[in-house]
């Protein structure tokens, strides 16, 4: 037999579809992969020990910083944390105004996940654009209650920051009108394209046990066949009175991913009809002092982000400091699954792969 | 009317009638044959910097943006611009790469793009030279396009370049086989290799004719000049650029460029092959040809912005597998039917349908193939996933 040597290639940090500063090392037996060792730390800005640093209250737009495509999930996070480590009580209002905006945000994400995978398949950025021209309105309605587009830093231990504006309920039913047929339009334009099927059906599995033992969560561990919400599991918030499915697709491959995201937007459009609808009236902060001062004492709060599991570890020595502030990341727990997934496919599914898990580097790197 | 639609060639013939008057023959010939080489490549370079234009501007507005607005109306000298650009930059070599190699690269992927346009008949009468093997011809230059990818993408030390050389290598030898069983079937219409004759002889355009032929051809050539969906030459978002990844400055214009002279070209020669080049009723010829001419383009930007692009194993695929059957196939229908009926007309009446029941047949196995490839992922999924070694 012919004697062939590996190359080792550098798919760098500065790359056009990395989705951040990521690096892998790829080892290819031609185009083959046969090992790839991920390197990620470029984008580390400290956020766990700048937390530590500051209260409760301030540590809150820093955690906006850490997906920035969903500040509003990474807030109601760490609000849940706070709340459950103190032992706040959060108005029903406010509750309500949560989930909708956790919902809107979870729209948001699997937009843009279902458009930047289409960019790195190579549809030079027109699934993106349509992608953003939606995206546009749900960041109107953000800014219309928050004051800002992306970094909204609107959720906060007790409740939420400041009561919805006027206009904002007729322009949540505009975009859930307007959202319900996005999806179909979606759905219609791409998933039968053939293009697509022949480059997603069969390519990165993930089988069902690897998907449980590396701890994935979100989309991903759902498109390899385990149902597990844990919005359904271990109910946050109030999660608990609306009637909605947790879609489940059974191979495990960037297409049932793709799918999965798919019909989680259609699950989420249900929810935020419910929610719109049973908004009562009321306060929607609780009475929280300023310089929050929690009992001495560790927690440990989940939600379902749009990317799958984020959790924040407190752990208060009753100074209004977090002693340790520490963020089981989305991104960093999914991404580890990436080498099992890519060997013995090409170089050109390693992307493909890498846009179907979507992750933010910004949540890997913390 | 006669007139404005022989403007260019009676304008050639009085200029060479008046140099006659006081020049030697041999020397009126060559003043002549210069000024149709500068204009036809005046032409040429003119029209793809308008087509540079074209493309920003069809690729934005399928993607629901604007594309370039700045520069003149609409964005008109947004071309000069971009040359500009070009000129200015710094000129990096690598410090490892192969010199000779690294600056002859540019050179010879411009030179067989411009050469094709020595064959294309721009109008009636309206071409630089007419070789009777003009097709061959055609088919020999765009062999050479991949000798200066190979060495753009080896002489530039960068294992990108070198992957992207690769790929490219592979998929242009790939759609050169069917492209060239196509070009024989059209040969075998018109008993003539000159691309005169060929456009000459298309009282019913051959699209007419053999539409899979058509459909082959516009795949091939989508390959052959590395655009959507087969652009993994230079897969912006896996191996940046490819194999002119190295290149800044005026050799990556010249790259750049040779791949828009590349798309005229073979858009000139889809139509001159396959929509009967300049014939047309009421307007000028010329105007013709460009108008169809620019309809291919715009078809081929169309898939630009709209599709997803394929990994280098399935287009290999889909060229052997598909492509050359298809055209193999075609050759097959072509070469009987025009043994075995004479009338032009009757030939339409034959082939048409003959066509239109291969392209069914085809597309129906090829979702088929999609079908089971879909239940197979289904399959090993609920079987529990094979291991991988």
């Amino acid at each position: 037999m012919l004697k062939t040597q590996t190359i080792t290639v550098n798919m760098g940090p500065q790359h056009p579809s990395t989705h951040g500063v990521f690096r892998m090392i790829l080892t290819l037996d031609g185009e083959t992969i046969v090992d790839l060792k991920p390197m990620f730390g470029y984008l580390h800005r400290g956020i766990e020990k700048m937390s530590e640093g500051r209260t409760y209250l301030q540590a809150v737009p820093l955690t906006d910083r850490l997906d920035y495509v969903c500040s509003m999930t990474n807030n109601f996070a760490y609000a849940v944390a706070v709340e459950k480590l103190a032992g706040i009580e959060v108005p029903e209002r406010a509750e309500y105004i949560r989930v909708i905006m956790a919902e809107l945000t979870r729209l948001v994400n699997h937009m843009m996940a279902i458009g930047f995978l289409f960019n790195d398949l190579g549809a030079f950025y027109t699934p993106v654009l349509y992608a953003y021209r939606e995206r546009e309105r749900h960041l109107d309605l953000f800014e219309m209650a928050s004051g800002s587009r992306m970094m909204c830093n609107y959720i906060r231990p007790g409740g939420v920051s400041g009561d919805l504006p006027e206009g904002f309920l007729p322009a949540l039913q505009k975009v859930i009108d307007i959202n319900k047929k996005f999806v179909d339009e979606v759905d219609y334009f791409l998933s039968k394209n053939e293009i697509f099927l022949i480059r997603a059906v069969g390519v990165g599995v993930l089988p069902r046990q690897e998907a449980i033992r590396y701890s994935v969560s979100g989309p991903v561990l759902r498109a390899s066949g385990v149902q597990y919400d844990i919005r359904k599991a271990d109910s946050y918030s109030i999660y608990d009175r609306f009637d909605f499915d947790v879609p489940v697709q059974q191979e495990g491959d960037v297409y049932a991913r793709y799918q999965q995201r798919l019909q989680e937007m259609r699950q989420s459009i249900r929810i935020l009809e419910q929610a719109q609808k049973q908004l009562p009236d009321g306060p929607v902060m609780a009475k929280v002092a300023p310089r929050l001062k929690p009992p001495k004492g560790e927690s440990y709060a989940r939600i379902e982000a749009p990317k799958g599991e984020l959790g924040f570890y407190l752990v208060s020595d009753g100074s209004n400091n977090p002693y340790r502030f520490h963020v089981r990341s989305t991104s960093l727990i999914n991404l580890s699954a990436l080498r099992e997934m890519c060997i013995g496919f090409k170089v050109a599914d390693v992307v493909t792969i890498l846009g179907s898990i979507d992750i933010t580097l910004a949540d890997v790197d913390r | 009317m006669e007139f404005i639609n022989n403007i260019f060639t009676n304008l050639m013939d009085w200029l060479g009638n008046w140099l006659l008057t006081f020049l030697p023959y041999w020397l009126m010939r060559l003043i002549i044959d210069f000024i149709v080489i500068v204009a036809i490549l005046g032409f040429a370079v003119v029209a793809v910097l308008f087509l540079t234009w074209m493309e920003r501007k069809v690729v934005a507005r399928i993607a629901d943006r604007i594309g370039p607005n700045r520069w003149g109306p609409f964005g008109l000298f947004q071309p000069f611009a971009d040359a500009i650009k070009m000129l200015i930059k710094e000129d990096i070599v690598p410090a490892k790469a192969d010199r000779w190699l690294f600056n002859l690269a540019p050179v010879v992927i411009m030179i067989p793009a411009l050469l094709i346009y020595a064959v294309i008949p721009f109008g009636d009468g309206m071409y630089a030279t007419d070789l009777n093997i003009g097709i061959l011809y055609m088919v020999a230059l765009g062999s050479i396009t991949m000798l200066a990818m190979l060495m753009a993408g080896w002489s530039s030390d960068n294992k990108y370049a070198l992957l992207g050389a690769f790929r490219s290598v592979a998929q242009l030898v790939s759609y050169e086989v069917p492209m060239v069983l196509v070009i024989v079937s059209v040969v075998m219409l018109t008993g003539s290799l000159s691309m005169v004759k060929i456009v000459e002889n298309q009282n019913i355009p051959y699209i007419l004719l053999m539409p899979v032929a058509f459909v082959v051809y516009l795949c091939c050539a989508a390959a052959e000049v590395g655009r959507s969906p087969f652009d993994l030459l230079e897969a912006d978002s896996e191996i940046v650029a490819g194999y002119f990844i190295e290149y800044s400055g005026m050799k990556f214009a010249m790259f750049f460029l040779a791949e828009y002279i590349n798309l005229f070209a073979v858009s000139a020669i889809c139509t001159t092959l396959f929509l009967g080049g300049w014939k047309g009723p009421i307007l000028p010829p010329y105007i013709w040809f460009l108008i169809k001419c620019f309809a291919v383009i715009f078809v081929l930007m169309w898939f630009r912005g709209t599709w997803p692009r394929f990994r280098i194993d399935q287009m290999l695929d889909f060229a052997w597998k598909v492509l050359v059957p298809l055209a193999l196939l075609n050759i097959f229908v072509v070469g009987v039917v025009t043994k075995v009926v004479t009338n032009e007309w009757i030939w339409l009446a034959v082939m048409l349908p003959l066509n239109v029941v291969i392209a069914i047949a085809a597309l129906s196995l090829l979702g088929q193939a999609q079908q089971r490839r879909v239940v197979e992922a289904r399959e090993i999924a609920a079987r529990g996933w094979p291991q991988r070694t």
